[in-house]
């Protein structure tokens, strides 16, 4: 049976030869920024306050989280209730849900430039919100929310039918099945695509460069008397998340090794976000699997 | 409870048109701003000018429309053959031990930011291809080409991969029967059965690639003149618009956002066309 002609050898060479490639892509890429990027993490780095000496990426740091924060209770929302109207309300053939799936699509396709054009556009300048975290998280928003739609209808439809016809059968309305039976058990897909989003959002550099600015401060918080007026004014500064503080640290030139231990940090980052996403993806099939 | 029922269906209902909002305005702010200073430009010397030199009000972006064909072409030469035959070896080849160990190193590629990317280029690869082609500034449309090609490889390997699975198992064990080897059934018989789920892997590589900005900005070189070959720089619409937009003002700003219409408008032609062919693909 181990017969060998020539073009066997020579496809199975070109696949095995492609696959070494693209695992040298993976280690050297990785290897490289993790040793010349470790040596260049320092106490100055994650200094409290930036200056141009330390060039430290604290400020960022925060940002990004309340940039992930705002996005998410933005965008969160609204692709799971998106999801939700697809696949437990709408109707089959319904020529609405077509035009939805279609700008969906088209959303997650449009290039990230575009969308801090955009941003740019209405947020800062129509809506009058200046470079400042919520443009940001608004656009940051629209550009995960076809992800977010995505990913939770594929774990709402991944719910046996039975589930529906179960609890339809003891009398629920569909409210009630939608949030006592179908979300608990679609939670775990749920979550690995916001898990996803939240890669996306710390990733991005191009958006948020026009929306939210480049500025290395994070947003101060005053107690002046009005809870919500003091929690949300702060929100209107311009702030860098840390992809945006690690473009200009490297453009610059002379943050050379800011740059490098902003990368590691990055890549950390992405490291713990796709081995958590994974890890709820399992659980979702051991969840699914055990039924 | 009733009403609340309806309430609540009511809701779910404004959330999904939430994303035909967002596409229409997109639409509407993109090119209510960028066809009327199409017209005031002057739609030929817009599209086909070859000059682009704001100071002398002269907007032609036909370099950079050049720039993201030919350093998106670039990437596919670089990214498609590799990254298709990875998938077949992710799918058809590899051991279990490794596909353990590969899979999620792919998914890893696929997670890593843009920026990181382009700093990997900027210190690793401009330097290699400036000693490798005795060139004063490594930062080329060889260099942009190889970056875009590193960064579309988990997009084709992901879609790739789970085309090639979907295809029934018959194929392969028909080609086995017929006396075809291991690889040979592969190539000719589950190959040929999801041609159009490659196809739309490769579409949405070019969508990728056209699209990416902050890493080309940082390897290109992003000189505003017609690509003159590999080994010089050259300029994409998406950069144009990242260094430029900082300090534009009035036409010059306007031109700007007429490039991401253009930008767009091409983006759209890849989105229809992956759509289409994957609903082709369901098929």
């Amino acid at each position: 049976m181990k017969h060998r002609d020539p073009l066997s050898l020579f496809l199975r060479g070109a696949v095995w030869l492609s696959a070494i490639l693209t695992a040298f892509v993976v280690i050297t890429l990785i290897g490289y920024i993790l040793i010349k990027g470790i040596p260049a993490l320092n106490k100055d780095l994650f200094a409290w306050e930036y200056t141009s000496e330390n060039g430290s990426l604290m400020s960022s740091l925060i940002n990004t989280v309340i940039m992930v924060v705002m996005t998410l209770v933005i965008a969160a929302p609204v692709g799971v209730g998106s999801a939700i109207y697809l696949v437990e309300y709408a109707k089959r053939g319904n020529k609405l849900v077509k035009i939805i799936r279609l700008t969906a699509e088209t959303l997650s396709g449009i290039p990230s430039i575009v969308y801090g054009l955009f941003g740019y556009l209405f947020f800062v300048t129509a809506m009058k919100w200046g470079y400042s975290l919520i443009s940001g998280a608004f656009t940051m928003a629209i550009m995960v929310l076809p992800l977010i739609m995505r990913t939770t209808e594929e774990a709402l439809k991944a719910v046996p039918d039975s589930y529906r016809e179960g609890s339809f059968g003891l009398g629920a309305g569909r409210l009630r099945t939608v949030f006592r039976i179908i979300l608990p058990s679609a939670t775990p897909g749920i979550l690995a695509g916001i898990i996803l989003a939240i890669g996306r959002i710390v990733g991005e550099t191009a958006a948020l460069m026009y929306t939210a600015g480049t500025v290395a401060a994070v947003p101060r918080w005053k107690w002046t008397g009005h809870p919500l007026r003091d929690f949300i004014t702060p929100l209107f500064s311009s702030g860098s998340t840390l992809s945006v503080h690690m473009y200009r640290m490297s453009r610059e030139g002379l943050q050379i090794d800011t740059a490098y231990g902003t990368a590691v940090v990055l890549l950390a980052i992405v490291i713990g976000i796709n081995a958590l996403s994974s890890f709820t993806a399992k659980r979702l099939m051991k969840v699914s699997g055990g039924n | 409870m009733k009403r609340k029922e309806k309430m609540m269906h009511a809701v779910f209902f404004l959330t999904a048109c939430v994303s035909i909002l967002s596409v229409a305005l997109i639409c509407l702010f993109l090119f209510a701003n960028g066809i009327p200073t199409m017209g005031k430009i002057g739609p030929v010397k817009f599209l086909l000018g070859t000059e682009w030199r704001p100071g002398n009000q002269m907007f032609g972006i036909l370099p950079m429309i050049l720039g993201s064909i030919y350093v998106t072409a670039g990437a596919v030469a670089v990214g498609v053959p590799v990254g298709i035959l990875t998938a077949i070896f992710m799918a058809r080849f590899c051991p279990p031990r490794l596909y353990r160990i590969m899979k999620p190193a792919v998914e890893l590629l696929a997670g890593i930011p843009s920026v990181v990317y382009g700093f990997f280029g900027l210190v690793v690869l401009v330097p290699l291809i400036r000693d490798t082609f005795e060139l004063v500034d490594g930062q080329t449309m060889l260099t942009a080409s190889l970056l875009l090609g590193m960064m579309i490889l988990p997009t084709i390997i992901n879609v790739s991969e789970s085309s090639i699975r979907a295809v029934p198992q018959s194929y392969y064990e028909g080609g086995l029967a017929l006396g075809a080897s291991h690889e040979r059934s592969v190539f000719f018989a589950v190959l040929p059965g999801c041609k159009s789920g490659i196809l739309s892997a490769v579409i949405l590589g070019v969508g990728r690639a056209i699209g990416e900005t902050m890493a080309v900005i940082m390897v290109a070189g992003n000189q505003p003149r017609m690509p003159k070959g590999l080994l010089a720089g050259v300029r994409t619409m998406t950069s144009n618009i990242v260094i430029e937009m900082g300090y534009a003002a009035d036409l010059h700003r306007e031109a700007l956002i007429s490039t991401a219409a253009v930008l767009f408008v091409f983006i759209l032609i890849i989105n229809l066309t992956f759509s289409e062919l994957k609903r082709r693909a369901d098929i």
